[in-house]
């Protein structure tokens, strides 16, 4: 059989790193295809390339035999090569239907269309009213469109970049019938992940990554768990260090009753939210993301104020009126979900950039930079936390993801924070990296400081959290115990609290109308 | 009687020009690039357009003249903005800046002599109905086709596919990129028709308006041009009627200087602008109704990477 | 074989210093090519736009004279510039400075007192801030647009001085000019040859130089509002408070205009008039962008532009060629710069093999 996709020798390199060295993979007609790699092995460069969006450097890619030669999205659609992106390519401001539009090469009629959008989400169980506006969509939602409007073009090869990164436990098994449905129906699809699990329920074949370079091709389902794990990961990871929590006596962060209206139009109104964390624990907020994490940790950093200062008390005093230099005199330390633009400076150095909340350790007097306690600042961060980079004075946007996360989590703790507010820890960060950030944590939560967590990846949370919250559509579920929980109800929680949602209409993706 | 019909008439002819510019950057900014230079471009568009009918050519020639120096002097703008990914802000700038040096150079030799303005036109019967006859059908031909404009970039934003294309790279060229559209070259598109209507505009001041040459003669109608885009919040039919607004203005104060208000013509003449900014605070304080239809990525430099 | 372009992983330290110097030489090209079309010897033409003013005494008097307002208000806006705070008005608060200092000078009950001079001083300096005060107000409290206020206000500040010396402060001995009566002793900058019009004032633009490069470089202050520039979410995140860095970037370019306005009517002017200033606080933007936004390059570009300011009267008086020449050549310079710049972060890189 002619592969429906081959790619040959395909290598890329960006300034300072190869994100696709000499590599070579084939898809059969029919294929449910892994692509399995830990973040930042090259898979979303690799896909980018195969659908035109990226030009590879060399190396060639064929279609059903035939290679193709200056290869951009459109010339991929045409071929019937489809792009789910990991971080969905919608926009906001317009319809569902308008956002198919935009991708198809049928006459713009979008009464037409819209019949035709309805008729194959029910086909296919996806259930989408085309006139809605984007922004008003759950995230699973706008996950839908964007198959659907990859389903619409008949695709024969459907590429889907992590797509299970933001979805409930729930959803993802639905969404697993609707691809085998379509593989059944002669579609090939290349699944990218980083979960092995997830691999191995839905792939015939795995072509297995690390560093740029293939490692390894493999039968998912007659392969275990620890070989694909060894060749995604090559050397043995040091393993995670949680020893039992030992809280406070008095809680370092109280909220009580904290209900704020969305400041942003596309974003979500908080309601009547309660929780503590107590020195010496690390409390994690589950969910799926676009369900108030950006509006609560804002509210939380003080970079969004609130009126009500009792609402948020830190260390026993009423906070919420203290922007966000007044909470970290109150004892916060923030790491915040967007590294460049708000962390840190991308075209700052990386004194300047320790500087952005270190200035309080003495490195400012008189209204005056000291230089060179500045740079000391950086360069301990620099050494203490491994950060790869050319030295302090290196700009913040020349470093990897992960070392600048590094370098804002060394800074963060150099505060030495009686409360450390973390959002997505290890984002697009490589696994070494993600393993010394999350044992940073639980070292420092166990000397005694709170740590609060937000992030969308459960397999995080339940590692090192020792309580977990959920917060959906603006509001936050109980308290969960770790070790007295499991993803199937944290996942019932993601979805809205509420189970007739998924009985009612088998309509598990619905986070939230 | 005769007072309204001349305030009236006044008025739509003095909102033409803004009418025309503004629509103009409104497409631009719409694609999320944000032109400061309209005045350059303006000014750029008057004095071709004076230059070539005082050269005794066709007055409709001067005012393709206009489009094409407007256009023209646009690419200068969008060559820095788009391909050099310059900041936004300096490169137009740049522009209000050079357009008015080169307008002036361009005029230097056009001296005092008058020309002969773009006329009114007489439809028969319709433009002698009394009343209704001067107030809606004797203006001149671009008047209607200022109108026609406001329809069409209305039409062309919300119903047309293009339009579509054109709102969604403004809101997200990242997105817009990854599905396939040519973000730049729509960009420099957007800009080139901002450049237009800006050298249209232009070319309605100086050879229609007021057919005189007179170094910077747009006296900040660029500028206006581009706080009535804010003041629509990104929406066509309310650039017209913003226009309309400050077309009233500048005709009560000429009006107020001619029946002898007892305040000095320099005040009156400073209402226009006092006025640009009362409702720009009055528009900008609702954050909100701003951002449903701001283009989100105005004025961010976008290159399409790989 | 193709090329692609590519972002720089650390800007290039080499361009930083060639992009200028490739850009003034591409002004001059074109410059030279424009000679040319207009039907003059391109090489006399610029030998007169360039060289010519600096071969006397006066030349370079000339050059201090008009470079001085130049730097003083690019340090001004600079400051502004670098925290996202436009302030395109300079031109405007130049004008309220210079109004505010004439009237000081013209109404002070004691004309023979050396007090004068420094109240002018402080009168134009808060006549500048104050003007700068209402677009700061607007953006920090209203969320208006800084750069279209400044710009509307500069068109009334224009309206001002023209009622104002065309009607109450007109010298009544003065021919129907519109113009004020002359300032009184006491109230002007002394020149330093009573040869050559460049006066004391530009000691205040020394200052200036000097605390801007304070400022920018070694304050903590300073730092906030580059981060708030750079990364305003960066800002916010930090603490640093947006307000501030609007209030102290439209009041850093309100002062400094200020004070050029009140040094313009107290040196060469002696007097209030309808041109108090030939563009100075337009031309000032286009000094802080090609000075980069520091101190040491304002003082450069603040003398490069003022060079074209004369080489543009020159050409007029000698040659017959209209000064707008001036403000071609800085729109093409601020072009071929901004183009240029492009190189130091960017650079073209050779690909091979298909696709």
């Amino acid at each position: 059989m002619i592969p429906r996709l081959e790619l040959r020798n395909i290598c890329k390199r960006y300034p300072g790193v190869v994100a696709n060295d000499d590599v070579s993979l084939s898809i059969l007609p029919g294929e449910i295809h892994a692509v399995l790699g830990e973040n930042g092995a090259g898979k979303s460069t690799l896909m980018k390339i195969i659908y035109g969006a990226v030009q590879a450097d060399s190396g060639e890619i064929l279609c059903d035999g035939n290679p193709i030669h200056s290869h951009n999205p459109a010339v991929s659609r045409a071929l019937g090569i489809e792009m789910v992106y990991q971080h969905f390519a919608l926009f906001e401001s317009v319809s569902v239907v308008e956002n198919i539009a935009l991708s198809v090469t049928t006459p713009f009629n979008l009464a037409a269309l819209s019949r035709k959008v309805l008729e194959l989400s029910q086909r296919y169980g996806m259930p989408i009213d085309p006139a809605r506006l984007v922004h008003n969509l759950s995230v699973g939602e706008r996950q839908r469109v964007e198959i659907l409007r990859c389903l619409l073009q008949n695709p024969k090869l459907l590429i889907l970049d992590e797509p299970t990164s933001v979805l409930t436990p729930q959803a993802v098994l639905r969404l697993f019938d609707t691809l085998r449905q379509l593989a059944a129906e002669g579609c090939s699809i290349l699944y990218i992940s980083h979960k092995l699990d997830e691999v191995q329920t839905l792939c015939d074949t795995a072509t297995v990554f690390r560093n740029g370079r293939v490692t390894g091709t493999a039968r998912p389902k007659q392969t275990t768990a620890t070989e694909l794990a060894r060749m995604m990961v090559g050397s043995k990871l040091p393993e995670m260090h949680v020893s039992p929590p030992v809280p406070a006596e008095k809680p370092m962060l109280e909220i009580r009753g904290l209900s704020a209206a969305a400041t942003d139009i596309y974003g979500v109104d908080l309601a009547d939210i309660s929780f503590d964390v107590f020195g010496g624990e690390i409390v994690g907020i589950a969910g799926v993301s676009g369900n108030g994490q950006a509006e609560l940790v804002s509210l939380l950093s003080g970079e969004r104020l609130h009126p009500q200062s009792n609402a948020i008390r830190i260390g026993g005093i009423a906070s919420g009126h203290l922007d966000a230099d007044g909470r970290r005199r109150a004892g916060i330390a923030f790491v915040p979900e967007e590294r460049l633009g708000r962390g840190a400076v991308p075209a700052h150095s990386l004194i300047e950039n320790g500087l952005l909340t270190g200035h309080r350790l003495g490195s400012v007097r008189h209204g005056m930079v000291d230089r060179k306690r500045a740079a000391d600042f950086s360069r301990d961060i620099v050494e203490k936390f491994k950060v790869k980079t050319n030295g302090v004075r290196a700009k913040a946007q020349s470093l990897s993801g992960g070392n600048l996360q590094k370098f804002i989590v060394g800074r963060e703790i150099a505060l030495q924070p009686k409360l450390l507010l973390v959002s997505q820890p290890t984002w697009g960060v490589d696994v070494g990296a993600a393993a010394f950030i999350r044992q940073t944590l639980v070292d420092l939560s166990r000397a005694g400081a709170a740590v609060l967590i937000v992030s969308e990846e459960l397999d995080e949370l339940f590692e090192i959290c020792d309580r977990l919250l959920v917060i959906c559509n603006g509001r936050l579920s109980k308290s969960l115990i770790r070790t007295q929980t499991d993803r199937e109800e944290v996942g019932l929680l993601m979805t809205g609290l509420d189970g007739s949602v998924v009985a009612n209409g088998g309509d598990s993706l619905a986070l939230h109308d | 009687m005769d007072l309204f019909i001349a305030i009236f008439t006044g008025t739509i002819v003095a909102a033409t020009p803004l009418v025309l510019a503004a629509l103009g950057e409104l497409v631009v900014e719409k694609s999320g690039v944000l032109n400061l230079g309209i005045e350059g471009m303006m000014l750029t568009g008057a004095a071709l357009a004076f230059g070539v009918a005082l050269a005794g050519l066709p007055l409709p020639l001067a005012i393709v003249a206009g489009v094409a120096g407007g256009a023209a002097s646009s690419m200068l703008f969008g060559v820095l903005a788009l391909t050099f990914l310059t900041n936004q802000y300096a490169a137009g700038l740049a522009l209000a800046i050079f357009g008015s040096g080169l307008s002036a150079m361009i005029g230097n030799g056009f001296g005092n002599t008058p020309i002969a303005a773009l006329g009114t036109l007489h439809i028969p019967v319709l433009s002698d109905i009394p009343l209704v006859g001067p107030l809606i059908f004797r203006f001149d031909i671009l008047v209607y086709f200022s109108l026609f404009m406001v329809v069409f970039i209305g039409w062309f934003l919300y119903r047309t596919k293009a339009g579509l294309v054109l709102r969604t790279i403004g809101e997200s060229p990242q997105s817009a990129h990854a599905i396939g559209y040519p973000v730049v070259r729509i960009r420099y598109l957007a800009v080139l028709f901002g450049g237009a209507m800006a050298g249209l505009a232009g070319a309605y001041l100086s050879v229609v308006y007021t057919p005189l040459w007179v170094e910077n003669m747009t006296a900040g109608r660029g500028w206006i041009a581009l706080a009535l885009v804010v003041f629509s919040t990104w929406r066509p039919y309310r650039v017209l009627l913003g226009a309309w607004l400050f077309g009233g203005m500048t005709i009560l104060q000429l009006q107020g200087q001619v029946l002898g208000i007892a305040l000095p013509s320099e005040l009156l003449s400073a209402l226009p602008y006092l006025a640009t900014i009362v409702v720009l605070v009055i528009i900008s304080r609702n954050r909100q109704m701003l951002a449903l239809n701001f283009p989100a990525s105005l004025a961010k430099p976008f290159r399409p990477a790989g | 074989m193709r090329f692609t372009i590519e972002q720089r992983p650390e800007p290039s330290a080499v361009m930083r210093v060639v992009a200028p110097v490739a850009a003034i030489a591409l002004t001059l090209v074109v410059g030279a090519g424009l000679f040319a079309a207009l039907g003059h010897n391109p090489v006399a033409m610029l030998d007169a736009f360039f060289i010519a003013p600096l071969n006397s005494l006066n030349g370079l008097s000339e050059l201090l004279l008009k470079a001085s307002p130049l730097i003083l208000i690019a340090c001004g806006l600079a400051v502004g510039f670098r925290a996202n705070v436009w302030n395109i008005g300079a031109e405007g608060q130049l004008i309220m400075g210079a109004i505010a200092a004439t009237g000081v000078g013209l109404f002070y009950p004691n004309p023979d007192s050396v007090l004068l001079l420094p109240l002018m001083f402080l009168a134009g300096m808060a006549a500048g801030m104050a003007w700068a005060a209402i677009p700061a107000f607007l953006r920090a409290r209203m969320n208006t647009s800084e750069i279209l206020v400044t710009l509307m206000l500069t068109y009334v500040a224009t309206l001002f001085l023209s009622w104002l010396v065309h009607g109450p402060w007109r010298d009544p001995a003065g021919f129907n000019y519109p113009q004020t009566a002359m300032l009184p002793p006491y109230a002007l900058f002394a020149p330093f040859d009573d040869a050559y019009r460049v006066n004391h004032s530009v000691f205040i633009t020394a200052v200036a130089v000097v605390v801007m490069w304070i400022f920018t470089d070694r304050s903590f202050l300073g730092y906030k509002m580059a981060v708030a520039g750079a990364a305003p979410l960066a800002a916010r995140y930090a603490g640093f408070r947006e307000s501030a860095a609007i209030w102290i970037g439209l009041l850093a370019g309100g002062a400094a205009a200020g004070v050029a306005g009140m040094a313009e009517a107290a040196g060469p002017l002696g007097q209030l008039s309808p041109n108090v200033s030939p563009g100075y606080g337009f031309a000032a933007i286009i000094v802080a962008f090609v000075g980069r936004l520091n101190a040491f390059g304002i003082v450069l570009a603040g003398l490069l532009m003022s060079l074209l300011f004369l080489g543009g009267e020159t050409v007029q008086v000698s040659l017959g060629l209209p000064s707008a020449l001036t403000r071609v050549f800085q729109g093409v310079l601020l072009f071929f710069l901004l183009a240029a710049d492009f190189f130091i972060f960017y650079r073209i890189r050779r690909v091979g093999g298909q696709n």
